[in-house]
């Protein structure tokens, strides 16, 4: 048993470095800025730039509305399939994962040849339409998490009890789905919605194809020009993912004590 | 929607009675819960995904051919598919493998619990942590003048870049991707492990089996059919991957994704049919890799269960 922990304590140190090593290494290069001393500078430069404000907050406006939007589509079909078409679970489940299948890369080649603007649905004639569609494809990116950290939700509540009894009571459809099942998924939902802003928040691809104004592609812009910035913007990008995970640690705290957790 | 709680108040008390009085126009009805979600897979997924797929069969005219296909091998072409296969292998494959040593050490390696708990949080952090900031974390560790570059030369006269390592190579994209890869491992086989009970080692003790025979003979059977599950999902994870790869390398790395990216932007390959094609090969490549993952899946759970 000796030799096994002794074993274990390497594997973790290993490990403990490769994960540690690159962090230290960007937080170091972050703070070169300064000739011959550490400082701050290259995160003044960076939160002072007019470009960070305006992709960073276009970022996280397109970021919410994705999670509206999957929000929107996710809930009431898992809430319905559950209820009443269990049949089609299986198909729905699939449908889910596609997004893991097809990259996004695909996608989004699919929605610039599909919805030019000669085509029935010009989503990319008009600057919102294309924000639209990368909002649409976003909430594509992000549907298998959503799906199932919505599904994992409604697992641990009685959906049939709490319908009829609010049927009983003379609730209509969206009231029984914004007000009685929502509220009881709304951990498992919140967890989908932190998932899916860590997600959307720096992503490049449909951005940068699209020519949306977004941080991803920011990002990548600062990376191919500065020195020191994008290690002060990778710090950041890891905080906010940090941030977000532990949301989700927190907040599965507060889940009903069957829920499994998200993924 | 709230239609249809006028037209049938009451309805949902009975599902699975049987339908005596069921008039049919409720079957229909039924289906306007999940229409809109099927409305929005098949206008955002399934269509546009569906048209490059016809595209790639197609030629400039409209015609059906197979012409495209055939010209995705081309050397040039089949070079992209090539090394993305490899660097996806490759990180996949240590990936899991590094991955489910951390996975192992963790649970049953007598450590304390905050390690195992430490370990899954900054797992599920270091997973998500991909695209372009992660290209940014190596380019200050292993760049020409990353942190480890530069302690390497000034500590021990090692200069890194001298031994043909460079960052924007084959090894330096498969050691960057691992930053992922092997989180995700551990955030997938660790429940499996988990899985593996107590009693089947105390079972096989009882039996005379080693260390060495329990591992070989039970649990690595049962974890067998998990470990390649979660290889193929890692594979198909680094496949698709752009944004860390594009913001590593620019476009001196010329993997699958990097060619349709600037197929997309520019149309480099001067034939917009051998760009569908090219994403059809993609989609067949992480699709057949699916295929095997639901499968073996599908095996592992039985024992999970």
């Amino acid at each position: 048993m000796k030799s096994s922990r002794f074993w274990a304590w390497a594997t973790f140190t290993v490990g403990a470095l490769y994960f540690f090593v690159p962090l230290i290494a960007t937080l170091e290069f972050s703070l070169r800025m300064r000739r011959g001393e550490y400082s701050f500078d290259a995160y003044r430069v960076v939160f002072g730039d007019d470009r960070f404000q305006a992709t960073f907050t276009y970022s996280v406006v397109v970021a919410i509305l994705t999670i509206l939007l999957g929000v929107l589509v996710v809930v009431p079909t898992a809430y319905w399939i559950r209820l009443r078409m269990p049949h089609l679970r299986p198909v729905v489940e699939f449908i889910t994962l596609l997004p893991l299948i097809i990259p996004a890369i695909v996608i989004v080649f699919g929605y610039i040849r599909m919805y030019g603007s000669s085509s029935p649905l010009p989503f990319l004639a008009t600057a919102r339409g294309t924000d639209a569609l990368l909002i649409i494809g976003y909430a594509t990116l992000a549907l298998p998490y959503m799906y199932r950290a919505v599904d994992t939700g409604l697992r641990t509540i009685d959906v049939r009890t709490l319908t009829e009894a609010a049927q009983i009571l003379g609730a209509g459809w969206t009231t029984i789905i914004s007000r009685v099942i929502l509220p009881n998924v709304l951990i498992a939902v919140l967890s989908g919605a932190f998932l899916s802003f860590a997600i959307v928040i720096g992503e490049f691809t449909m951005a940068s194809l699209l020519n949306r104004p977004a941080f991803g592609p920011y990002l990548q812009n600062i990376g191919a020009n500065r020195a020191y910035e994008p290690a002060a913007l990778a710090v950041l990008a890891f905080a906010i993912t940090w941030a977000c995970m532990s949301v989700i640690q927190i907040l599965s705290r507060f889940a009903p004590k069957s829920a499994n957790q998200p993924r | 929607m709230t239609n249809i709680a006028t037209i049938e108040p009451g309805a949902v008390v009975k599902p699975a009675a049987p339908p005596s009085g069921s008039r049919p126009v409720r079957l229909p009805l039924q289906w306007l819960g999940v229409a809109p979600f099927f409305l929005f897979a098949l206008l955002f997924l399934i269509l546009p995904t569906g048209y490059l797929v016809l595209g790639a069969f197609q030629n400039t005219a409209g015609e059906w051919t197979f012409e495209n296909i055939g010209l995705l091998f081309q050397p040039s072409i089949i070079a992209a598919y090539w090394i993305s296969i490899r660097v996806s292998l490759a990180s996949a494959l240590l990936g899991a493998l590094v991955g489910l040593a951390i996975a192992i050490a963790i649970v049953r390696g007598g450590l304390p619990s905050w390690v195992r708990s430490a370990t899954m949080t900054f797992s599920g952090v270091a997973s998500n942590f991909a695209g372009v900031p992660l290209a940014f974390a190596f380019l200050a560790t292993l760049g020409r003048l990353g942190l480890v570059t530069v302690l390497l030369r000034d500590l021990f006269g090692f200069n890194l870049y001298a031994t043909g390592f460079n960052i924007l190579s084959f090894w330096g994209l498969t050691l960057t991707y691992l930053y992922f890869q092997i989180p995700l491992m551990v955030v997938i086989i660790t429940p499996a492990i988990d899985g593996l009970k107590r009693e089947w080692g105390e079972a096989a003790a009882t039996l005379g089996a080693t260390q060495w025979q329990y591992w070989r003979m039970v649990a690595i059977p049962v974890l067998w059919p998990s470990f390649l599950g979660t290889v193929i999902l890692l594979f198909a994870n680094a496949f698709g991957a752009i944004a860390t790869a594009y913001a590593l390398t620019g476009s001196s790395l010329n993997i699958v994704p990097i060619l349709l990216y600037a197929q997309i932007r520019g149309d480099v390959l001067h034939n917009p049919h051998l760009g569908y094609a090219l994403a059809f090969g993609m989609i067949v490549i992480t699709g057949l890799a699916n295929v095997f993952y639901i499968w073996f899946r599908s095996r592992s759970e039985k024992w999970l269960r």
